[in-house]
């Protein structure tokens, strides 16, 4: 019974949280606290099961729950999980119970936070699991409202002008995203009912559609539409401004969120809903984002370099991170790329969330982050170091940290389609080597600043926060194929799935 | 011991440091240093004894061509898809040519380790010391016993890092941490080619159709070799070269050589032993076990062949240059490191890939030596400027008797190690055939040449620290004394290796075999290169002579200059004003680099950052403006025109209102009136109709 | 002279239109409503005249004309006690019977 709808459970734990906090007294904040705690650790438990249990074999979608929702429009609650959606969720639900310990400080409208948040955890879960259209767009756009005022509320000294950048960037996309659903609902015939239908299943049937959508400039402008839409979120140059804006503003855990998970919606959306249902545009407009993977790359590491603040930064690496996953995602020739690009999606999931961790940590004691008024900060802080110079090597892509196999994956990969893209992509490896060991060069080492004497070493709730994720970057940088196992499949479907569909055009 | 059972525990040789490592590490400083010296230096010790037991199992094996042993541990990484796949298994391949780096790294490692028990013996964080040193030593063997070159990075990159933690292991002094970053980052570019290359050869090695995964180990790649060279050119270069030159600028950042040499002097900021270690014996050949290791690559290109030798050779004479106006004791022995280096990749470079193992086996042992005892005089002295020591050959006897025979080796005399790996490395330069001709002649003449530096400046370095009175504070005379035994046994033992270490290559003109040549023509046989070439004897003699000739000159001059007429140094530094001025300041390389490559770099970042602040942003904020602006304007239009006609509207019938308003006064009569007129009115229009 | 039907009417016209002017012209409260009964009257003495001289009326309904008139009687009494009333709340409130000064319903 549980099993079947595992992946409901997962999604509204989180709800029955969300009600249970609203019914608490705001007087009482452990309580509260406790409650949201509660709320994620089942879902964790859950995403094990999943672990264990996915069919590694096959690229269809397991635990999947199909009800009729509006009938009116032939709209389903349909979810289901594959390959490339288990490593989001699995991520989704370590990064959530990571960041409702370390929100624990949060001592402002403690109840308001902690409901928004988890609202929050309930639509990511959400979007990584429909398979409907409308309801993949329901849950993305549930996921504005309590980033907005997590940000807006819970946020630094500018948080305003933040949170509005970022609903106004991320609701441009999602406006994109409207009007491509309803084109292809309208265009749609359900083989079955005869009647239009918004299944991301059976949109993917070039067969529901191509007979109503064949003029090639809607085909395009739709793929367009789509691109920028998942393109604000990942964010790619040149839509990524909100992205440092937000991530300086926005309280810590709100930066994991964002840079762990939020980023990410952005190429899965691309890999579940442009590519199937518009093969020939994928490929049509694969050197374009290619193309864009580089820029991101490269400029994303120079205007890090650029930065004295060291959030900001952090939130630029991400910038470039992120370019190696639209750089992997634009190879169709062989799989070693795309399998780069989502391993990196999920290696950045943890690394990133570390970093912002990891700012946080100094935040909290020195409460800036301009790097240069830090420096030899190891010397009364050395695990504090320790961990950050691991989460900073990891970043860069050293060998044996997780980053570097799907970086390597996704260079590795990309060349023989694009020789010369790829080659220029690999300067961002030196630049981002330069700008975190400089970084690292002028928080931790060096000598010690006299204001900087009577900051405490990292705490155990801190230090409890990060270990998991050092233990899987570690992990996963010697022994990177418990997921390659769990996309293998589903990605070499989706690439077969992209040629044979788009050649048909 | 049986090579199935030693198959099954290659592993080990690389995980017992790691284990060190992690121990040490994770244990901060909660453990008394003699545990963290038990751990630290018995975990290279039982590497070292597996690798020996490796080393024996090998030479057990009857079959020369059959001693290989690779051990795939787990398959590291895979992608399937139609038509292809590329997997890439953690493996180990133990080999003649990996064995005996082993041996060396673990070895060698096992000397340095305890004699940083001394040499670092009152420092507070020994474990933290302890624990970078074994996880060189683990990321080093893995470097050498990886069987792809994609496991190889790991290693490669990985004792890049333990050389950034290690130089800037003294993190407090701001100089120290910049010269590891810089290390780290130099090598990073040096990196960058080598795994260009490996993005060049996983490519080159694909053919579409075949559904067996691509794998990297190195068997496989000496087998698609062929298909390599068949492939068509970039850019009218062969696959082949570009991989092999890609593959050698990572080599040139590792180990040293021009143009990424810059930041091995640098790299001198860290403890003593380190430099020993890391920057003499092990790291920095790094380059050129690869270039061995893919001999089959090289060999198949004929201009990256040259193109290494020629890099290592004015990489042998440069360095050497600049060694002799060097003040610094480890600066010297940096630059002569990189030389020593050079002389390695010009034997690779000509085919004689056993001789540069030769001299790599060989520099290991005196050159250590050489750091190590510099370490010592440190330890004495408690600076490294050679200017301010002297005569303290009478206050560390030890250390001055062991140093001497180090000197000799390197400056090449009989019978030492040093003499018989590099004269053995020249003597193969003029035998070579290069595909220029008179190329081998050259090269090998820039090699002598470089000799005779060589002989001059350790002439130098011996004369100025070790002879003559000393030169520091009086009073510092007192405490100066010799190592303690920890320090000065690893010093004694590397004395005879490298005493010793000639016999591992005894030259054709003994008629002896040539012990590693031999053992190492398995892993070269394929290319048919390293095969002692024992016809030319009288050729070999004759560059023997005239080595040793140079040899001699240089350390004549050293000791007119330095010894008998030490006014003669200044006469000449002043008559060559530009030239010593250029010498000490290293050719201004840096300076070049700095202005050349680092600044633009930065200057290009902070652009980015202002382009991304004002540009793109401003762009976004130009957007936001414009519609608030228009927003307001609409909201104008809406207040003034829409609402303005309906406002207008509700204020006529108001006003129209208030005029009827006044029409009810209130006064009965006045209805009345009104009723009556009314009523008058009727009647008027009923009577007129 | 001759009484008929219309000998009867013009005295009530002009009993009508005393009461009009009187109504209109007064200011004092109590005199309004003596203008009022000489209207009421003049209406009292139509029905009856009405009722006397048309056969058809007489035969058909009977006295009705004439009970009109009693109605009216009755009513006129009526009225003029609540009207007093009120003028006696008025003059109470305001200490006077000049309608003048009654406007409080004024818009």
């Amino acid at each position: 019974m549980i099993h079947d709808h595992i992946l409901s459970l997962m999604i509204f734990t989180p709800m029955v949280g969300f009600v249970l906090i609203l019914a608490a007294p705001s007087k009482r904040p452990t309580l509260i606290k406790t409650i949201a705690l509660c709320a994620t650790i089942p879902p964790l438990v859950w995403a094990a099961r999943i672990y264990f249990q996915f069919d590694r074999g096959t690229s269809n979608f397991q635990w999947v729950e199909k009800v009729p929702w509006i009938d009116a429009f032939n709209i389903q609650y349909h979810l289901g999980i594959d390959g490339i959606s288990i490593p989001m969720v699995l991520l989704t639900a370590l990064i959530s119970f990571i960041c409702v310990i370390a929100s624990w400080n949060i001592d402002k409208y403690v109840r308001g936070y902690f409901s928004l948040f988890l609202l929050l955890d309930t639509s990511m879960m959400g979007v990584f699991c429909a398979l409907d259209f409308f309801l993949f767009f329901v849950f993305w756009e549930l996921m504005l409202l309590p980033m907005y005022f997590l940000i807006g509320v819970w946020g630094g000294p500018n948080k305003e002008y933040a949170a509005i950048k970022f609903f106004l960037f991320t609701l441009v996309g999602s406006v994109l995203m409207l009007v491509v659903m309803l084109i292809f609902y309208f265009g749609s015939m359900d083989p079955q009912t005869g009647g239009h239908t918004f299944d991301l299943t059976l949109l993917a049937n070039q067969g529901t559609h191509q007979s109503f959508l064949q003029d090639n400039v809607l085909r395009w402008s739709c793929y367009l539409a789509l691109l920028i839409g998942f393109a604000v979120k990942i964010p790619v140059v040149p839509l990524h401004t909100w992205l440092p804006d937000a991530h300086v503003e926005a309280p810590t855990a709100i930066s994991v969120i964002l840079a762990g998970i939020l980023l990410k919606m952005g190429t899965y959306g691309l890999l579940r809903i442009s590519y199937p249902l518009l093969p020939d545009m994928t490929l049509a407009f694969a050197p374009f984002v290619a193309v864009l993977g580089l820029i991101s790359i490269v400029y994303g590491a120079l205007c890090a370099m650029a930065q004295k603040d060291l959030k900001k930064l952090i939130a630029y690496s991400s910038i470039s991170h992120m370019g190696f996953v639209v750089l992997g995602m634009s190879v169709f020739t062989n799989t070693m790329a795309i399998n780069g690009a989502v391993l990196q999606m999920f290696n950045h999931g943890t690394v990133t969330a570390m970093l912002f961790l990891l700012v946080g940590v100094v935040y909290d004691r020195a409460h800036h982050r301009d790097i240069d008024r830090l420096g030899g900060l190891a010397q009364n802080m050395p695990i504090y170091a320790a961990f950050s110079g691991l989460a900073f090597f990891a970043a860069l892509g050293l060998p044996g940290l997780s980053s570097f196999i799907s970086e390597a994956l996704v260079l590795i990969g990309s060349f023989p389609k694009y020789k010369v893209i790829t080659i220029a992509a690999t300067t961002g490896i030196v630049l981002t080597a330069g700008y975190f060991l400089w970084t690292m060069q002028r928080v931790f080492l060096g000598s010690l600043d006299e204001r900087n004497t009577g900051l405490p070493e990292i705490n155990p709730r801190e230090i409890f926060t990060l270990t998991p994720l050092a233990l899987l970057v570690v992990f996963l940088g010697f022994y990177p194929m418990p997921v390659l196992k769990l996309i293998g499949a589903t990605l070499e479907h989706t690439v077969a799935l992209v040629l044979k569909n788009g050649a048909g055009f | 011991m049986n090579p199935e059972t030693m198959n099954n525990i290659i592993f080990l040789i690389p995980l017992i440091p790691l284990i060190g490592a992690a121990v040490n590490g994770l244990s901060g400083r909660r453990v008394s240093n003699r545990v963290v010296h038990v751990i630290g230096c018995g975990s290279v010790l039982l590497s070292f004894l597996i690798s020996v037991l490796g080393f024996f199992t090998l030479l057990s094996i009857a079959v020369p061509s059959r001693r290989v042993l690779i051990q795939s541990v787990y398959t590291w990484l895979s992608a399937q898809w139609t038509g292809g796949g590329f997997m890439v298994e953690a493996a180990f391949r133990l080999d003649p040519l990996s064995v005996v780096l082993c041996l060396v790294v673990t070895g060698v490692g096992f000397l340095i380790h305890l004699y940083s028990v001394g040499y670092m013996a009152g420092d507070r964080s020994q474990a933290r010391y302890f624990a970078y040193l074994n996880l060189f030593t683990f990321s080093m063997l893995v470097l050498v016993l990886a069987d792809n070159p994609l496991l190889m990075f790991v290693g490669w990159e990985g004792v890049g890092l333990c050389s950034y933690l290690l130089i800037g292991f003294w993190f407090t002094d701001v100089e120290k941490a910049r010269a590891g970053m810089k290390a780290f980052i130099v090598n990073r570019v040096g990196d960058l080619g080598f795994f260009v290359g490996l993005m060049f050869l996983v490519w080159a090695l694909f053919e579409p159709g075949n559904p067996e995964p691509i794998g990297l180990s190195f068997d496989s790649l000496a087998a698609g070799m062929p298909r390599l060279l068949d492939a068509e050119p970039i850019w009218g270069i062969g696959i082949a070269t570009w991989i092999a030159l890609l593959f050698f600028i990572g080599a040139t950042g590792k180990s040293a050589q021009i143009p990424l040499y810059v930041w091995l002097p640098d790299a001198m900021a860290g403890p003593t032993p380190v430099s020993a270690f890391i920057h003499a014996a092990t790291m920095v050949t790094a380059g050129v076990y690869m270039v061995v290791r893919l001999n089959f690559l090289y060999l198949a290109s004929p201009v990256a062949m040259t193109v290494v030798a020629v890099v290592g050779a004015l990489t042998a004479l440069y360095a050497a240059v600049i060694a002799v106006a060097q003040n610094d004791i480890k600066r010297v022995l940096a630059y002569s490191t990189i030389s020593q280096l050079g002389y390695m990749f010009l034997a690779a470079g000509v085919g004689a890939f056993a001789t540069g193992i030769f001299h790599l086996t060989t520099h290991a042992f005196f050159k250590a030596l050489l750091f190590l005892g510099a370490g010592s005089v440190i330890h004495a002295v408690h600076h490294n400027d050679m200017n301010r020591m002297g005569g303290l050959k009478s206050y560390l006897p030890v250390t001055y008797l062991t140093f001497l025979v180090a000197y000799l080796a390197i400056c090449g005399l009989a019978p030492l190690a040093g003499f018989v790996s590099k004269d053995e490395i020249l003597f193969s330069v003029f035998t070579a055939h290069l595909p220029v001709p008179g190329l081998a002649f050259m090269l090998g003449v820039l090699g002598l040449a470089g000799a005779g530096l060589t002989a001059f400046y350790m002439t130098r370095l011996l004369l100025l620290t070790f002879f003559g009175s000393f030169r520091g504070e009086p009073d510092q005379k007192q405490h100066l004394h010799e190592s303690p035994r920890v320090m000065t046994g690893p010093l004694i033992v590397l004395a005879g290796l490298t005493v010793l270490g000639g016999v591992l290559g005894l030259p054709a003109v003994t008629h002896l075999p040539h012990f590693l040549s031999n053992f190492l023509n398995p892993v070269l046989e394929r290319s048919g290169a390293g095969v002692h070439q024992s016809g030319a004897v009288a050729l070999e003699v004759g560059v023997m002579i005239i080595s040793t000739g140079v040899a001699l000159v240089g350390i004549l001059i050293g000791w007119y200059l330095y010894s008998k007429k030490p006014t003669a140094v200044e006469t000449l530094a002043n008559r060559f004003t530009f030239a010593h001025r250029l010498l000490a300041n290293k050719f201004y390389v840096d300076e070049a680099y700095q202005a050349l490559i680092v600044k633009p770099v930065m200057k290009l970042a902070a652009l980015s950052g202002l382009f991304d602040l004002k540009g793109i942003d401003g762009i976004v904020h130009f957007t936001s403006r414009t519609t608030t602006k228009l927003s307001f304007l609409i909201g104008w239009e809406d207040n003034k025109v829409v609402d303005g006609a309906v406002n207008s509207l509700a204020e006529t019938f108001k006003k129209l209102g208030d005029a009827a308003q006044r029409l009810q006064t209130g006064r009965v009569q006045h209805y009345l009136y009104a009723m009556v007129l009314g009523i008058f009115v009727l009647f008027i229009f009923r009577l007129l109709i | 002279m001759p009484f008929n039907l219309s000998s009867f009417l013009i005295v009530a016209a002009v009993l009508f239109t005393c009461g009009v002017f009187t109504v209109l012209t007064r200011r004092n409260v109590i005199g309004i409503l003596m203008g009022i009964e000489l209207i009421m009257n003049s209406a009292g003495l139509n029905f009856v005249a009405f009722n006397r001289y048309m056969p058809e009326a007489q035969t058909a309904a009977g006295p009705t004309g004439q009970v009109f008139t009693l109605f009216i009687i009755v009513l006129a009494a009526a009225e003029v006690a609540v009207a007093l009333a009120i003028v006696l709340a008025l003059y109470s409130k305001l200490r006077s019977i000049d309608v003048e000064k009654f406007h409080e319903l004024s818009g």
